[in-house]
């Protein structure tokens, strides 16, 4: 009898109180497309591959990233340009099977592959998400600095 | 005759008007609430702040595909909705919500029908309410349903007894089944059942949760259990009238609440109706609060809470109240 008594008398009404604290606690939700959460600065999202000062491509298509990929995802085919340097004729990263881990940009001996911070890259199709070369090469007149969100 | 006929007339289209209004807002402010006691935000979209959520919700579920399963028994499938839903209507009927006044010579009730029954009535016409509950469970031929359905009746069973055993204190000291006789007797805020049936308004409070199907006692909808219980196979407006009926039924309790315990349209500086919507308001926000705090009661503590604590205390109840009253 004293152990019901005490439920109702005490911890009944404590727990009301506690969602009583919360009712009046400021909500957590963020309205994510006008708010958003600042990312991390370690933040990995979409790859982007780098050009040199001259806007030509860093990558050397060396498949040291395609190697380190854990999830396999990145195909290279390599080529020679008209200077006899080599550089990555296909590169594609199948981005539905890509785990953002990083280890292509920790691997790249040429500092060539960053991971940014774009992550609204949602599709209805998956052959949207094999992103070529083309889709992943910042753009030419922008020159080395300007990653694509860096 | 006329006048009395074209008052009746008004006063019912209001009374349902209002009443459909509170029932299409207290899905929102339910939404609202409870959202900001899990320290979410709600409904935000439709809307300022989600105000037109109801609306929205509505005209989706009037839109939706009204799917009959096959195996169904038709004729008791199509009408459990309405027997669940017209219950919660006509229970209003009986609900005073203001004093009298004079309109042009006319003295007007503040109740569609003061008839001197009325606690007996509501008894009536809440234990119709399951009887839906109870068809639509075992018209779907599911077995989820079925369980919902059988759980619905046990649970009112149990609990139902005790709910009319908590107002015989109030029917006691008011010394009478009308309505109107019981609020006229709260006429001041010491008067008011609550406080001198304090043990009879907390018996209420918990049987008539247990009437409405709310958290903690819900076991007849129990999702995580039962896929949503006695109106698993329902769909489109059929399943918006289960809804509605449910939350019918909670404005329903909480009006019957205000009446018998709080007071009824009682109250300093305000007109009586805004009285009575306030309190019958803060009920609402009880009821969604326990909702907001407490789990659901397991089947077999539900019986024995139901039988071994209720019963007693509500007996225990009328028992203290008649000696007090003899003395």
């Amino acid at each position: 009898m004293f152990e019901v008594l005490k439920t109702i008398f005490w911890a009944l009404p404590r727990g009301l109180s506690i969602t009583l604290k919360y009712l009046f606690s400021k909500p957590t939700t963020v309205r994510y497309p006008e708010q958003r959460l600042t990312l991390s600065p370690r933040y990995r999202g979409l790859h982007y591959l780098k050009r040199n000062d001259d806007g030509s491509e860093k990558c050397v298509c060396c498949g040291l990233c395609a190697a380190a990929c854990p999830a396999g995802c990145i195909y290279m085919e390599p080529a020679e340009n008209e200077f006899g340097e080599r550089y990555a004729k296909v590169y594609e990263i199948n981005e539905l099977r890509c785990i953002f881990c990083g280890y292509c940009q920790e691997a790249c001996p040429k500092e060539a592959i960053f991971l940014g911070k774009e992550y609204e890259f949602a599709t209805d199709r998956r052959e949207k998400l094999i992103y070529t070369k083309e889709d992943l090469l910042v753009p030419e007149n922008k020159g080395v600095s300007a990653g694509k969100t860096d | 005759m006329l006048a009395f006929i074209i008052i009746s007339v008004v006063k019912i289209v209001v009374v349902l008007v209002v009443f459909l209004l509170m029932i299409a807002y207290l899905t929102w402010v339910e939404r609202k609430l409870l959202g900001h006691f899990q320290v979410r935000l709600g409904p935000m979209r439709v809307g300022p702040h989600g105000l037109l959520q109801p609306i929205a919700d509505g005209i989706k579920l009037l839109l939706k595909e009204d799917i009959i399963p096959t195996n169904v028994n038709k004729f008791i499938y199509i009408m459990a909705p309405m027997v669940t839903f017209v219950p919660a209507l006509i229970i209003m009927a009986v609900i005073p919500f203001g004093d009298t006044f004079e309109l042009f010579g006319h003295k007007i009730d503040m109740v569609i029908s003061n008839f001197n029954m009325g606690i007996l009535y509501i008894f009536a016409v809440t234990s119709l309410g399951v009887y839906g509950i109870v068809l639509a469970g075992w018209s779907s031929n599911n077995k989820y349903s079925l369980m919902g359905g059988l759980r619905s009746s046990a649970q009112m069973i149990s609990y139902e007894v005790s709910l009319g055993l908590s107002l015989i204190g109030v029917l006691m000291i008011a010394g009478s089944f009308s309505l109107v006789e019981i609020v006229n007797a709260q006429d001041k805020f010491i008067h008011w059942f609550i406080f001198r049936q304090p043990l009879g308004f907390i018996l209420f409070l918990v049987c008539g949760i247990a009437e409405v199907n709310r958290i903690p006692f819900d076991l007849p909808e129990a999702e995580s259990e039962l896929v949503a219980g006695y109106f698993t196979e329902y769909s489109s407006m059929k399943f918006a009238m289960f809804f509605l009926g449910e939350t019918g039924a909670m404005i329903n309790i909480s009006a019957i609440a205000t009446t018998l315990f709080l007071g009824g349209w009682h109250g300093p500086f305000l007109p009586p109706v805004v009285w009575f919507l306030v309190k019958m308001a803060g009920f609402l926000v009880l009821i969604i609060w326990l909702w907001a705090t407490f789990p659901r009661f397991r089947y077999d503590q539900l019986m024995s809470f139901g039988w071994k604590v209720l019963l007693p205390l509500a007996i225990l109840n009328v028992f203290i109240t008649g000696i007090i009253m003899v003395l």
